[in-house]
């Protein structure tokens, strides 16, 4: 439009003008931006919600993944002023690089912190912020502040006669790292590792060992549920969409029953039926095909988790592919086969390169939602059925070791967009079709 | 006009609803059984004598709830039952108020509150109402025999089938020990070392394709009346629960029971101080925690509750053999050991949690 108006101006001898005398230029401008405000008004409330419930809550989410300032300073929870904690001992640190020897100045700049931990009531926060890198820190940090106003010169005796745990570089390395609010230990900790005493990153003990194998576990489990509700949503979506109206919409009824039915009646529905003195095993002792004492564990394990999370996410592999399938006009096949196509050809090289967006949505929604799925493997999963996202619950509830939970929670957000653009790059996103 | 007649009238209910309401407190608990028994002995007195309505919330741990709310500054809840290392934990990090103990009543004997209850029962920031045990109960229809100790939980050989634990470090790892031959004694001692975790999860190895993990504390008598296990781990009041009132086949095992508090707590910054103290002192006084008893089989921190402690609300069965605090199921308990938890709860359910995945 703005290059058609120059063109206008330039091609008549007169500038033009507007029926109240305004340049015909600058009243198109001045129209065009009312629009764009009116238009931009309009989208302002979804753009205001969005900002508020998404951009900004994971924002905080990535940001307390690497920062945590318990060992730098404390809020009050009620005046939310701050004050500095452990000053003495972190301008002892930044003085002396990492290999020094805590020496009496330093064991002085830790008592002194310690009255003032007591004095503020932060030993216990200080100190679970040491706990988060070298457990057994907590208690250290309490017992300590409470002694440590009656302290006397010799420090370092003193507080070794104290506890003597203070003796352990460990704890120095633990304290220096957690000196700066900022740091990516989470992030470590996340995947299975650790910082040792000179600062190097190294392995946790293989008997601590956890997420990467639960990362792996997850991913792996994704993508079989992906493929799983592939195999069992393709047939189902391809009867809908060439069975006549009246009969399809009535059958359609039952793979959207399950779907408008709540999340939790589904998995106790499966309790129900697979336990082990559910129905499933008692059909099969009740027929004679198992003896009562070989009731098969189906229940409270990987099995578990992949029956309900196949048959709960299966609605969003059947919607889209139905609604890609519908459109596909028969007469493709009809003519493919007319040309001398077996069945099998006319299937591999006319209709299912047709159905392939609808694929690509189906299996991109039920893995990105298999991904972070949380209740029904904390349900039916037992030990072996759990992901990464029920203990990304569990340090949110019950360790209420936030950052590292935001931490884990941000590994899986970046490897949720990893696999998202390299969907893209494979099948292309404008080639998704949600309906 | 209508319209605007309609809005401030509804403007004018409001603000003198809220003035009547002012007079209320929000007290959260754990829910089921154990929030009732709270509800019937101490809500509904308080509000009768008081004048002060009590809304009661539940959450799976309100410890995780207050420290959301004080953190975010926006505190809702006046009053919140938690666990012993959570009670400890959250008051170290400065989000309970320090509660004044000279608000609490003394004994009818005269006899001060600080002696009346039991040893632990009192904290900075926290009153304890009950003494509740993690014990191991049996479903008495699909076990051959009768198991008496806590060895036989771990023994598959002598009595087959699936057991329930839960799904925590806590109180699964002294169990193992004490089924393991360590006497309750020696347990924390043992804990502490690293020779002893690694025999604790030794034990746990002989069962570990046994065992059904539960979460929620409802679970166990659900998964023991399925005969989904033979044997679990449980809170003994729920256990009581789903016998006495509900007639369910099950027994509970007291050998190698681990005793623990559930205190009330006040959260910084909570919005009606002075209220939620008087409800503290007004729940703990002797008579409230032995009307408690009635309700569900959890023990009253005073022990001047323990000889007014009567029949069960169905009027016939007697309480007293039911309370983990009773002597003949005290023979070989544990009391749970908050301070080794609370340094060590990180470290060992990290650890325990790598186990389960292996």
């Amino acid at each position: 439009m703005a290059d058609m108006t120059a063109d206008l101006s330039q091609a008549g001898q007169e500038k033009l003008t507007t029926a109240d005398g305004k340049p015909l230029k600058a009243a198109l401008a001045s129209a065009q931006a009312r629009s764009k405000r009116r238009a931009f008004f309009l989208v302002a409330p979804l753009l205001v919600f969005v900002l508020m419930t998404f951009v900004v809550p994971i924002g905080q989410m990535l940001h307390q993944s690497v920062y945590n300032p318990d060992f730098v300073y404390k809020t009050d929870v009620t005046t939310k002023e701050t004050t500095p904690i452990m000053v003495n001992l972190r301008a002892w640190f930044d003085e002396n690089p990492r290999s020094t020897e805590p020496d009496e100045a330093a064991y002085a700049a830790l008592v002194a912190d310690l009255v003032v931990l007591r004095e503020v009531k932060a030993a216990g926060i200080a100190g679970t912020r040491i706990n988060y890198e070298r457990s057994g820190s907590r208690s250290l940090f309490t017992k300590s502040a409470r002694k440590a106003g009656k302290l006397e010169a010799p420090f370092k005796e003193a507080l070794l006669d104290v506890e003597d745990e203070w003796a352990d570089p460990t704890v120095w390395a633990a304290m220096r790292d957690a000196s700066s609010a900022y740091t990516l230990n989470f992030y470590l900790a996340a995947i299975d590792k650790t910082r040792g005493i000179d600062g190097s990153v190294e392995n946790v003990d293989e008997k601590r060992a956890l997420y990467v194998k639960l990362f792996i576990r997850t991913l792996v489990l994704s993508v079989l549920i992906t493929f799983l509700t592939f195999v069992l949503g393709y047939p189902i979506a391809h009867m809908l969409a060439t069975l006549p109206l009246r009969y399809s919409n009535l059958l359609m009824i039952l793979v959207l029953l399950p779907f408008w039915t709540s999340l939790l009646v589904r998995t106790t529905s499966w309790m129900v039926l697979l336990q082990s003195q559910g129905v499933v095993n008692d059909a099969l002792v009740g027929t004679g095909l198992l003896a009562d004492e070989n009731r098969i564990q189906m229940m409270y394990n990987q099995i578990g988790t992949i029956v309900a999370m196949t048959h709960i996410l299966l609605p969003f592999m059947v919607l889209p592919l139905y609604s890609v399938m519908r459109p596909i006009n028969p007469s493709y096949v009809r003519a493919a086969r007319s040309l001398g196509a077996t069945s099998w050809t006319a299937f591999r090289r006319i209709y299912f390169p047709q159905t392939i967006p609808g694929i690509g949505a189906g299996a991109l929604l039920v893995f990105i939602l298999a991904v972070g799925y949380y209740i029904t493997p904390a349900l039916v999963g037992g030990a072996d059925g759990q992901l990464i996202s029920n203990l990304i619950a569990f340090h949110m509830t019950k360790s209420l070791n936030w950052s590292l939970a935001a931490a884990l929670a941000g590994l899986l957000l970046a490897g949720i967009l990893i696999l998202y653009w390299l969907y893209d790059l494979l099948i292309g996103i404008d080639n998704l079709k949600l309906g | 006009m209508k319209l605007k007649t309609a809005l401030l009238t509804t403007v004018f209910v409001t603000a003198a609803a809220s003035v009547a309401t002012a007079q209320e407190i929000t007290v959260m608990s754990w829910g089921g059984a154990y929030t009732k028994s709270q509800v019937e002995a101490y809500h509904k007195p308080f509000t009768a004598q008081m004048g002060i309505a009590v809304n009661s919330v539940d959450s799976d741990n309100p410890a995780t709830p207050i420290k959301a709310q004080v953190e975010a500054g926006n505190v809702t809840v006046d009053v919140a039952d938690v666990e012993f290392s959570d009670a400890v934990r959250l008051c170290d990090e400065g989000l309970l108020e320090e509660i004044d103990l000279s608000i609490l009543p003394a004994a009818p004997d005269g006899t001060s509150a600080e002696d009346d209850f039991i040893e632990g029962a009192l904290q900075d920031c926290a009153v304890a109402n009950i003494v509740w045990s993690t014990v191991y109960a049996y479903n008495t229809e699909n076990n051959d025999g009768t198991p008496t100790t806590i060895g036989d939980f771990f023994d598959t050989a002598k009595f087959p089938g699936k057991r329930g634990l839960r799904k925590s470090a806590k109180a699964t790892l002294e169990m193992a020990l004490m089924a393991d031959g360590v006497p309750a004694g020696e347990v924390y001692d043992l804990m502490e070392t690293e020779e002893g975790i690694d025999r604790a999860f030794a034990k746990l190895d002989t069962i570990k394709g046994d065992i059904v993990w539960w979460e929620a504390g409802a679970q166990p008598p659900q998964l023991l009346a399925d005969g989904e296990v033979v044997m679990s781990t449980a809170y003994n009041g729920r256990i009581f629960n789903a016998a006495v009132a509900e007639g369910q086949p099950l027994e509970v095992v007291w050998d190698g029971q681990i005793l623990d508090f559930d205190l009330w707590v006040i959260p910084k910054g909570a919005p009606n101080k002075e209220e939620a103290l008087k409800f503290i002192a007004f729940s703990t006084d002797t008579q409230r925690l032995a009307d408690q008893a009635s309700w569900i089989s959890y023990g009253p921190a005073r022990k001047s509750s323990g000889a007014l402690v009567g029949l069960f609300n169905d009027g016939k069965t007697e309480m007293a053999p039911h309370m983990p605090t009773a002597a003949a199921n005290l023979e070989n308990a544990l009391v749970n050991n908050f301070e080794f938890w609370v340094d060590n709860d990180a470290e060992l359910n990290e650890r325990f949690n790598a186990w389960l995945s292996q």
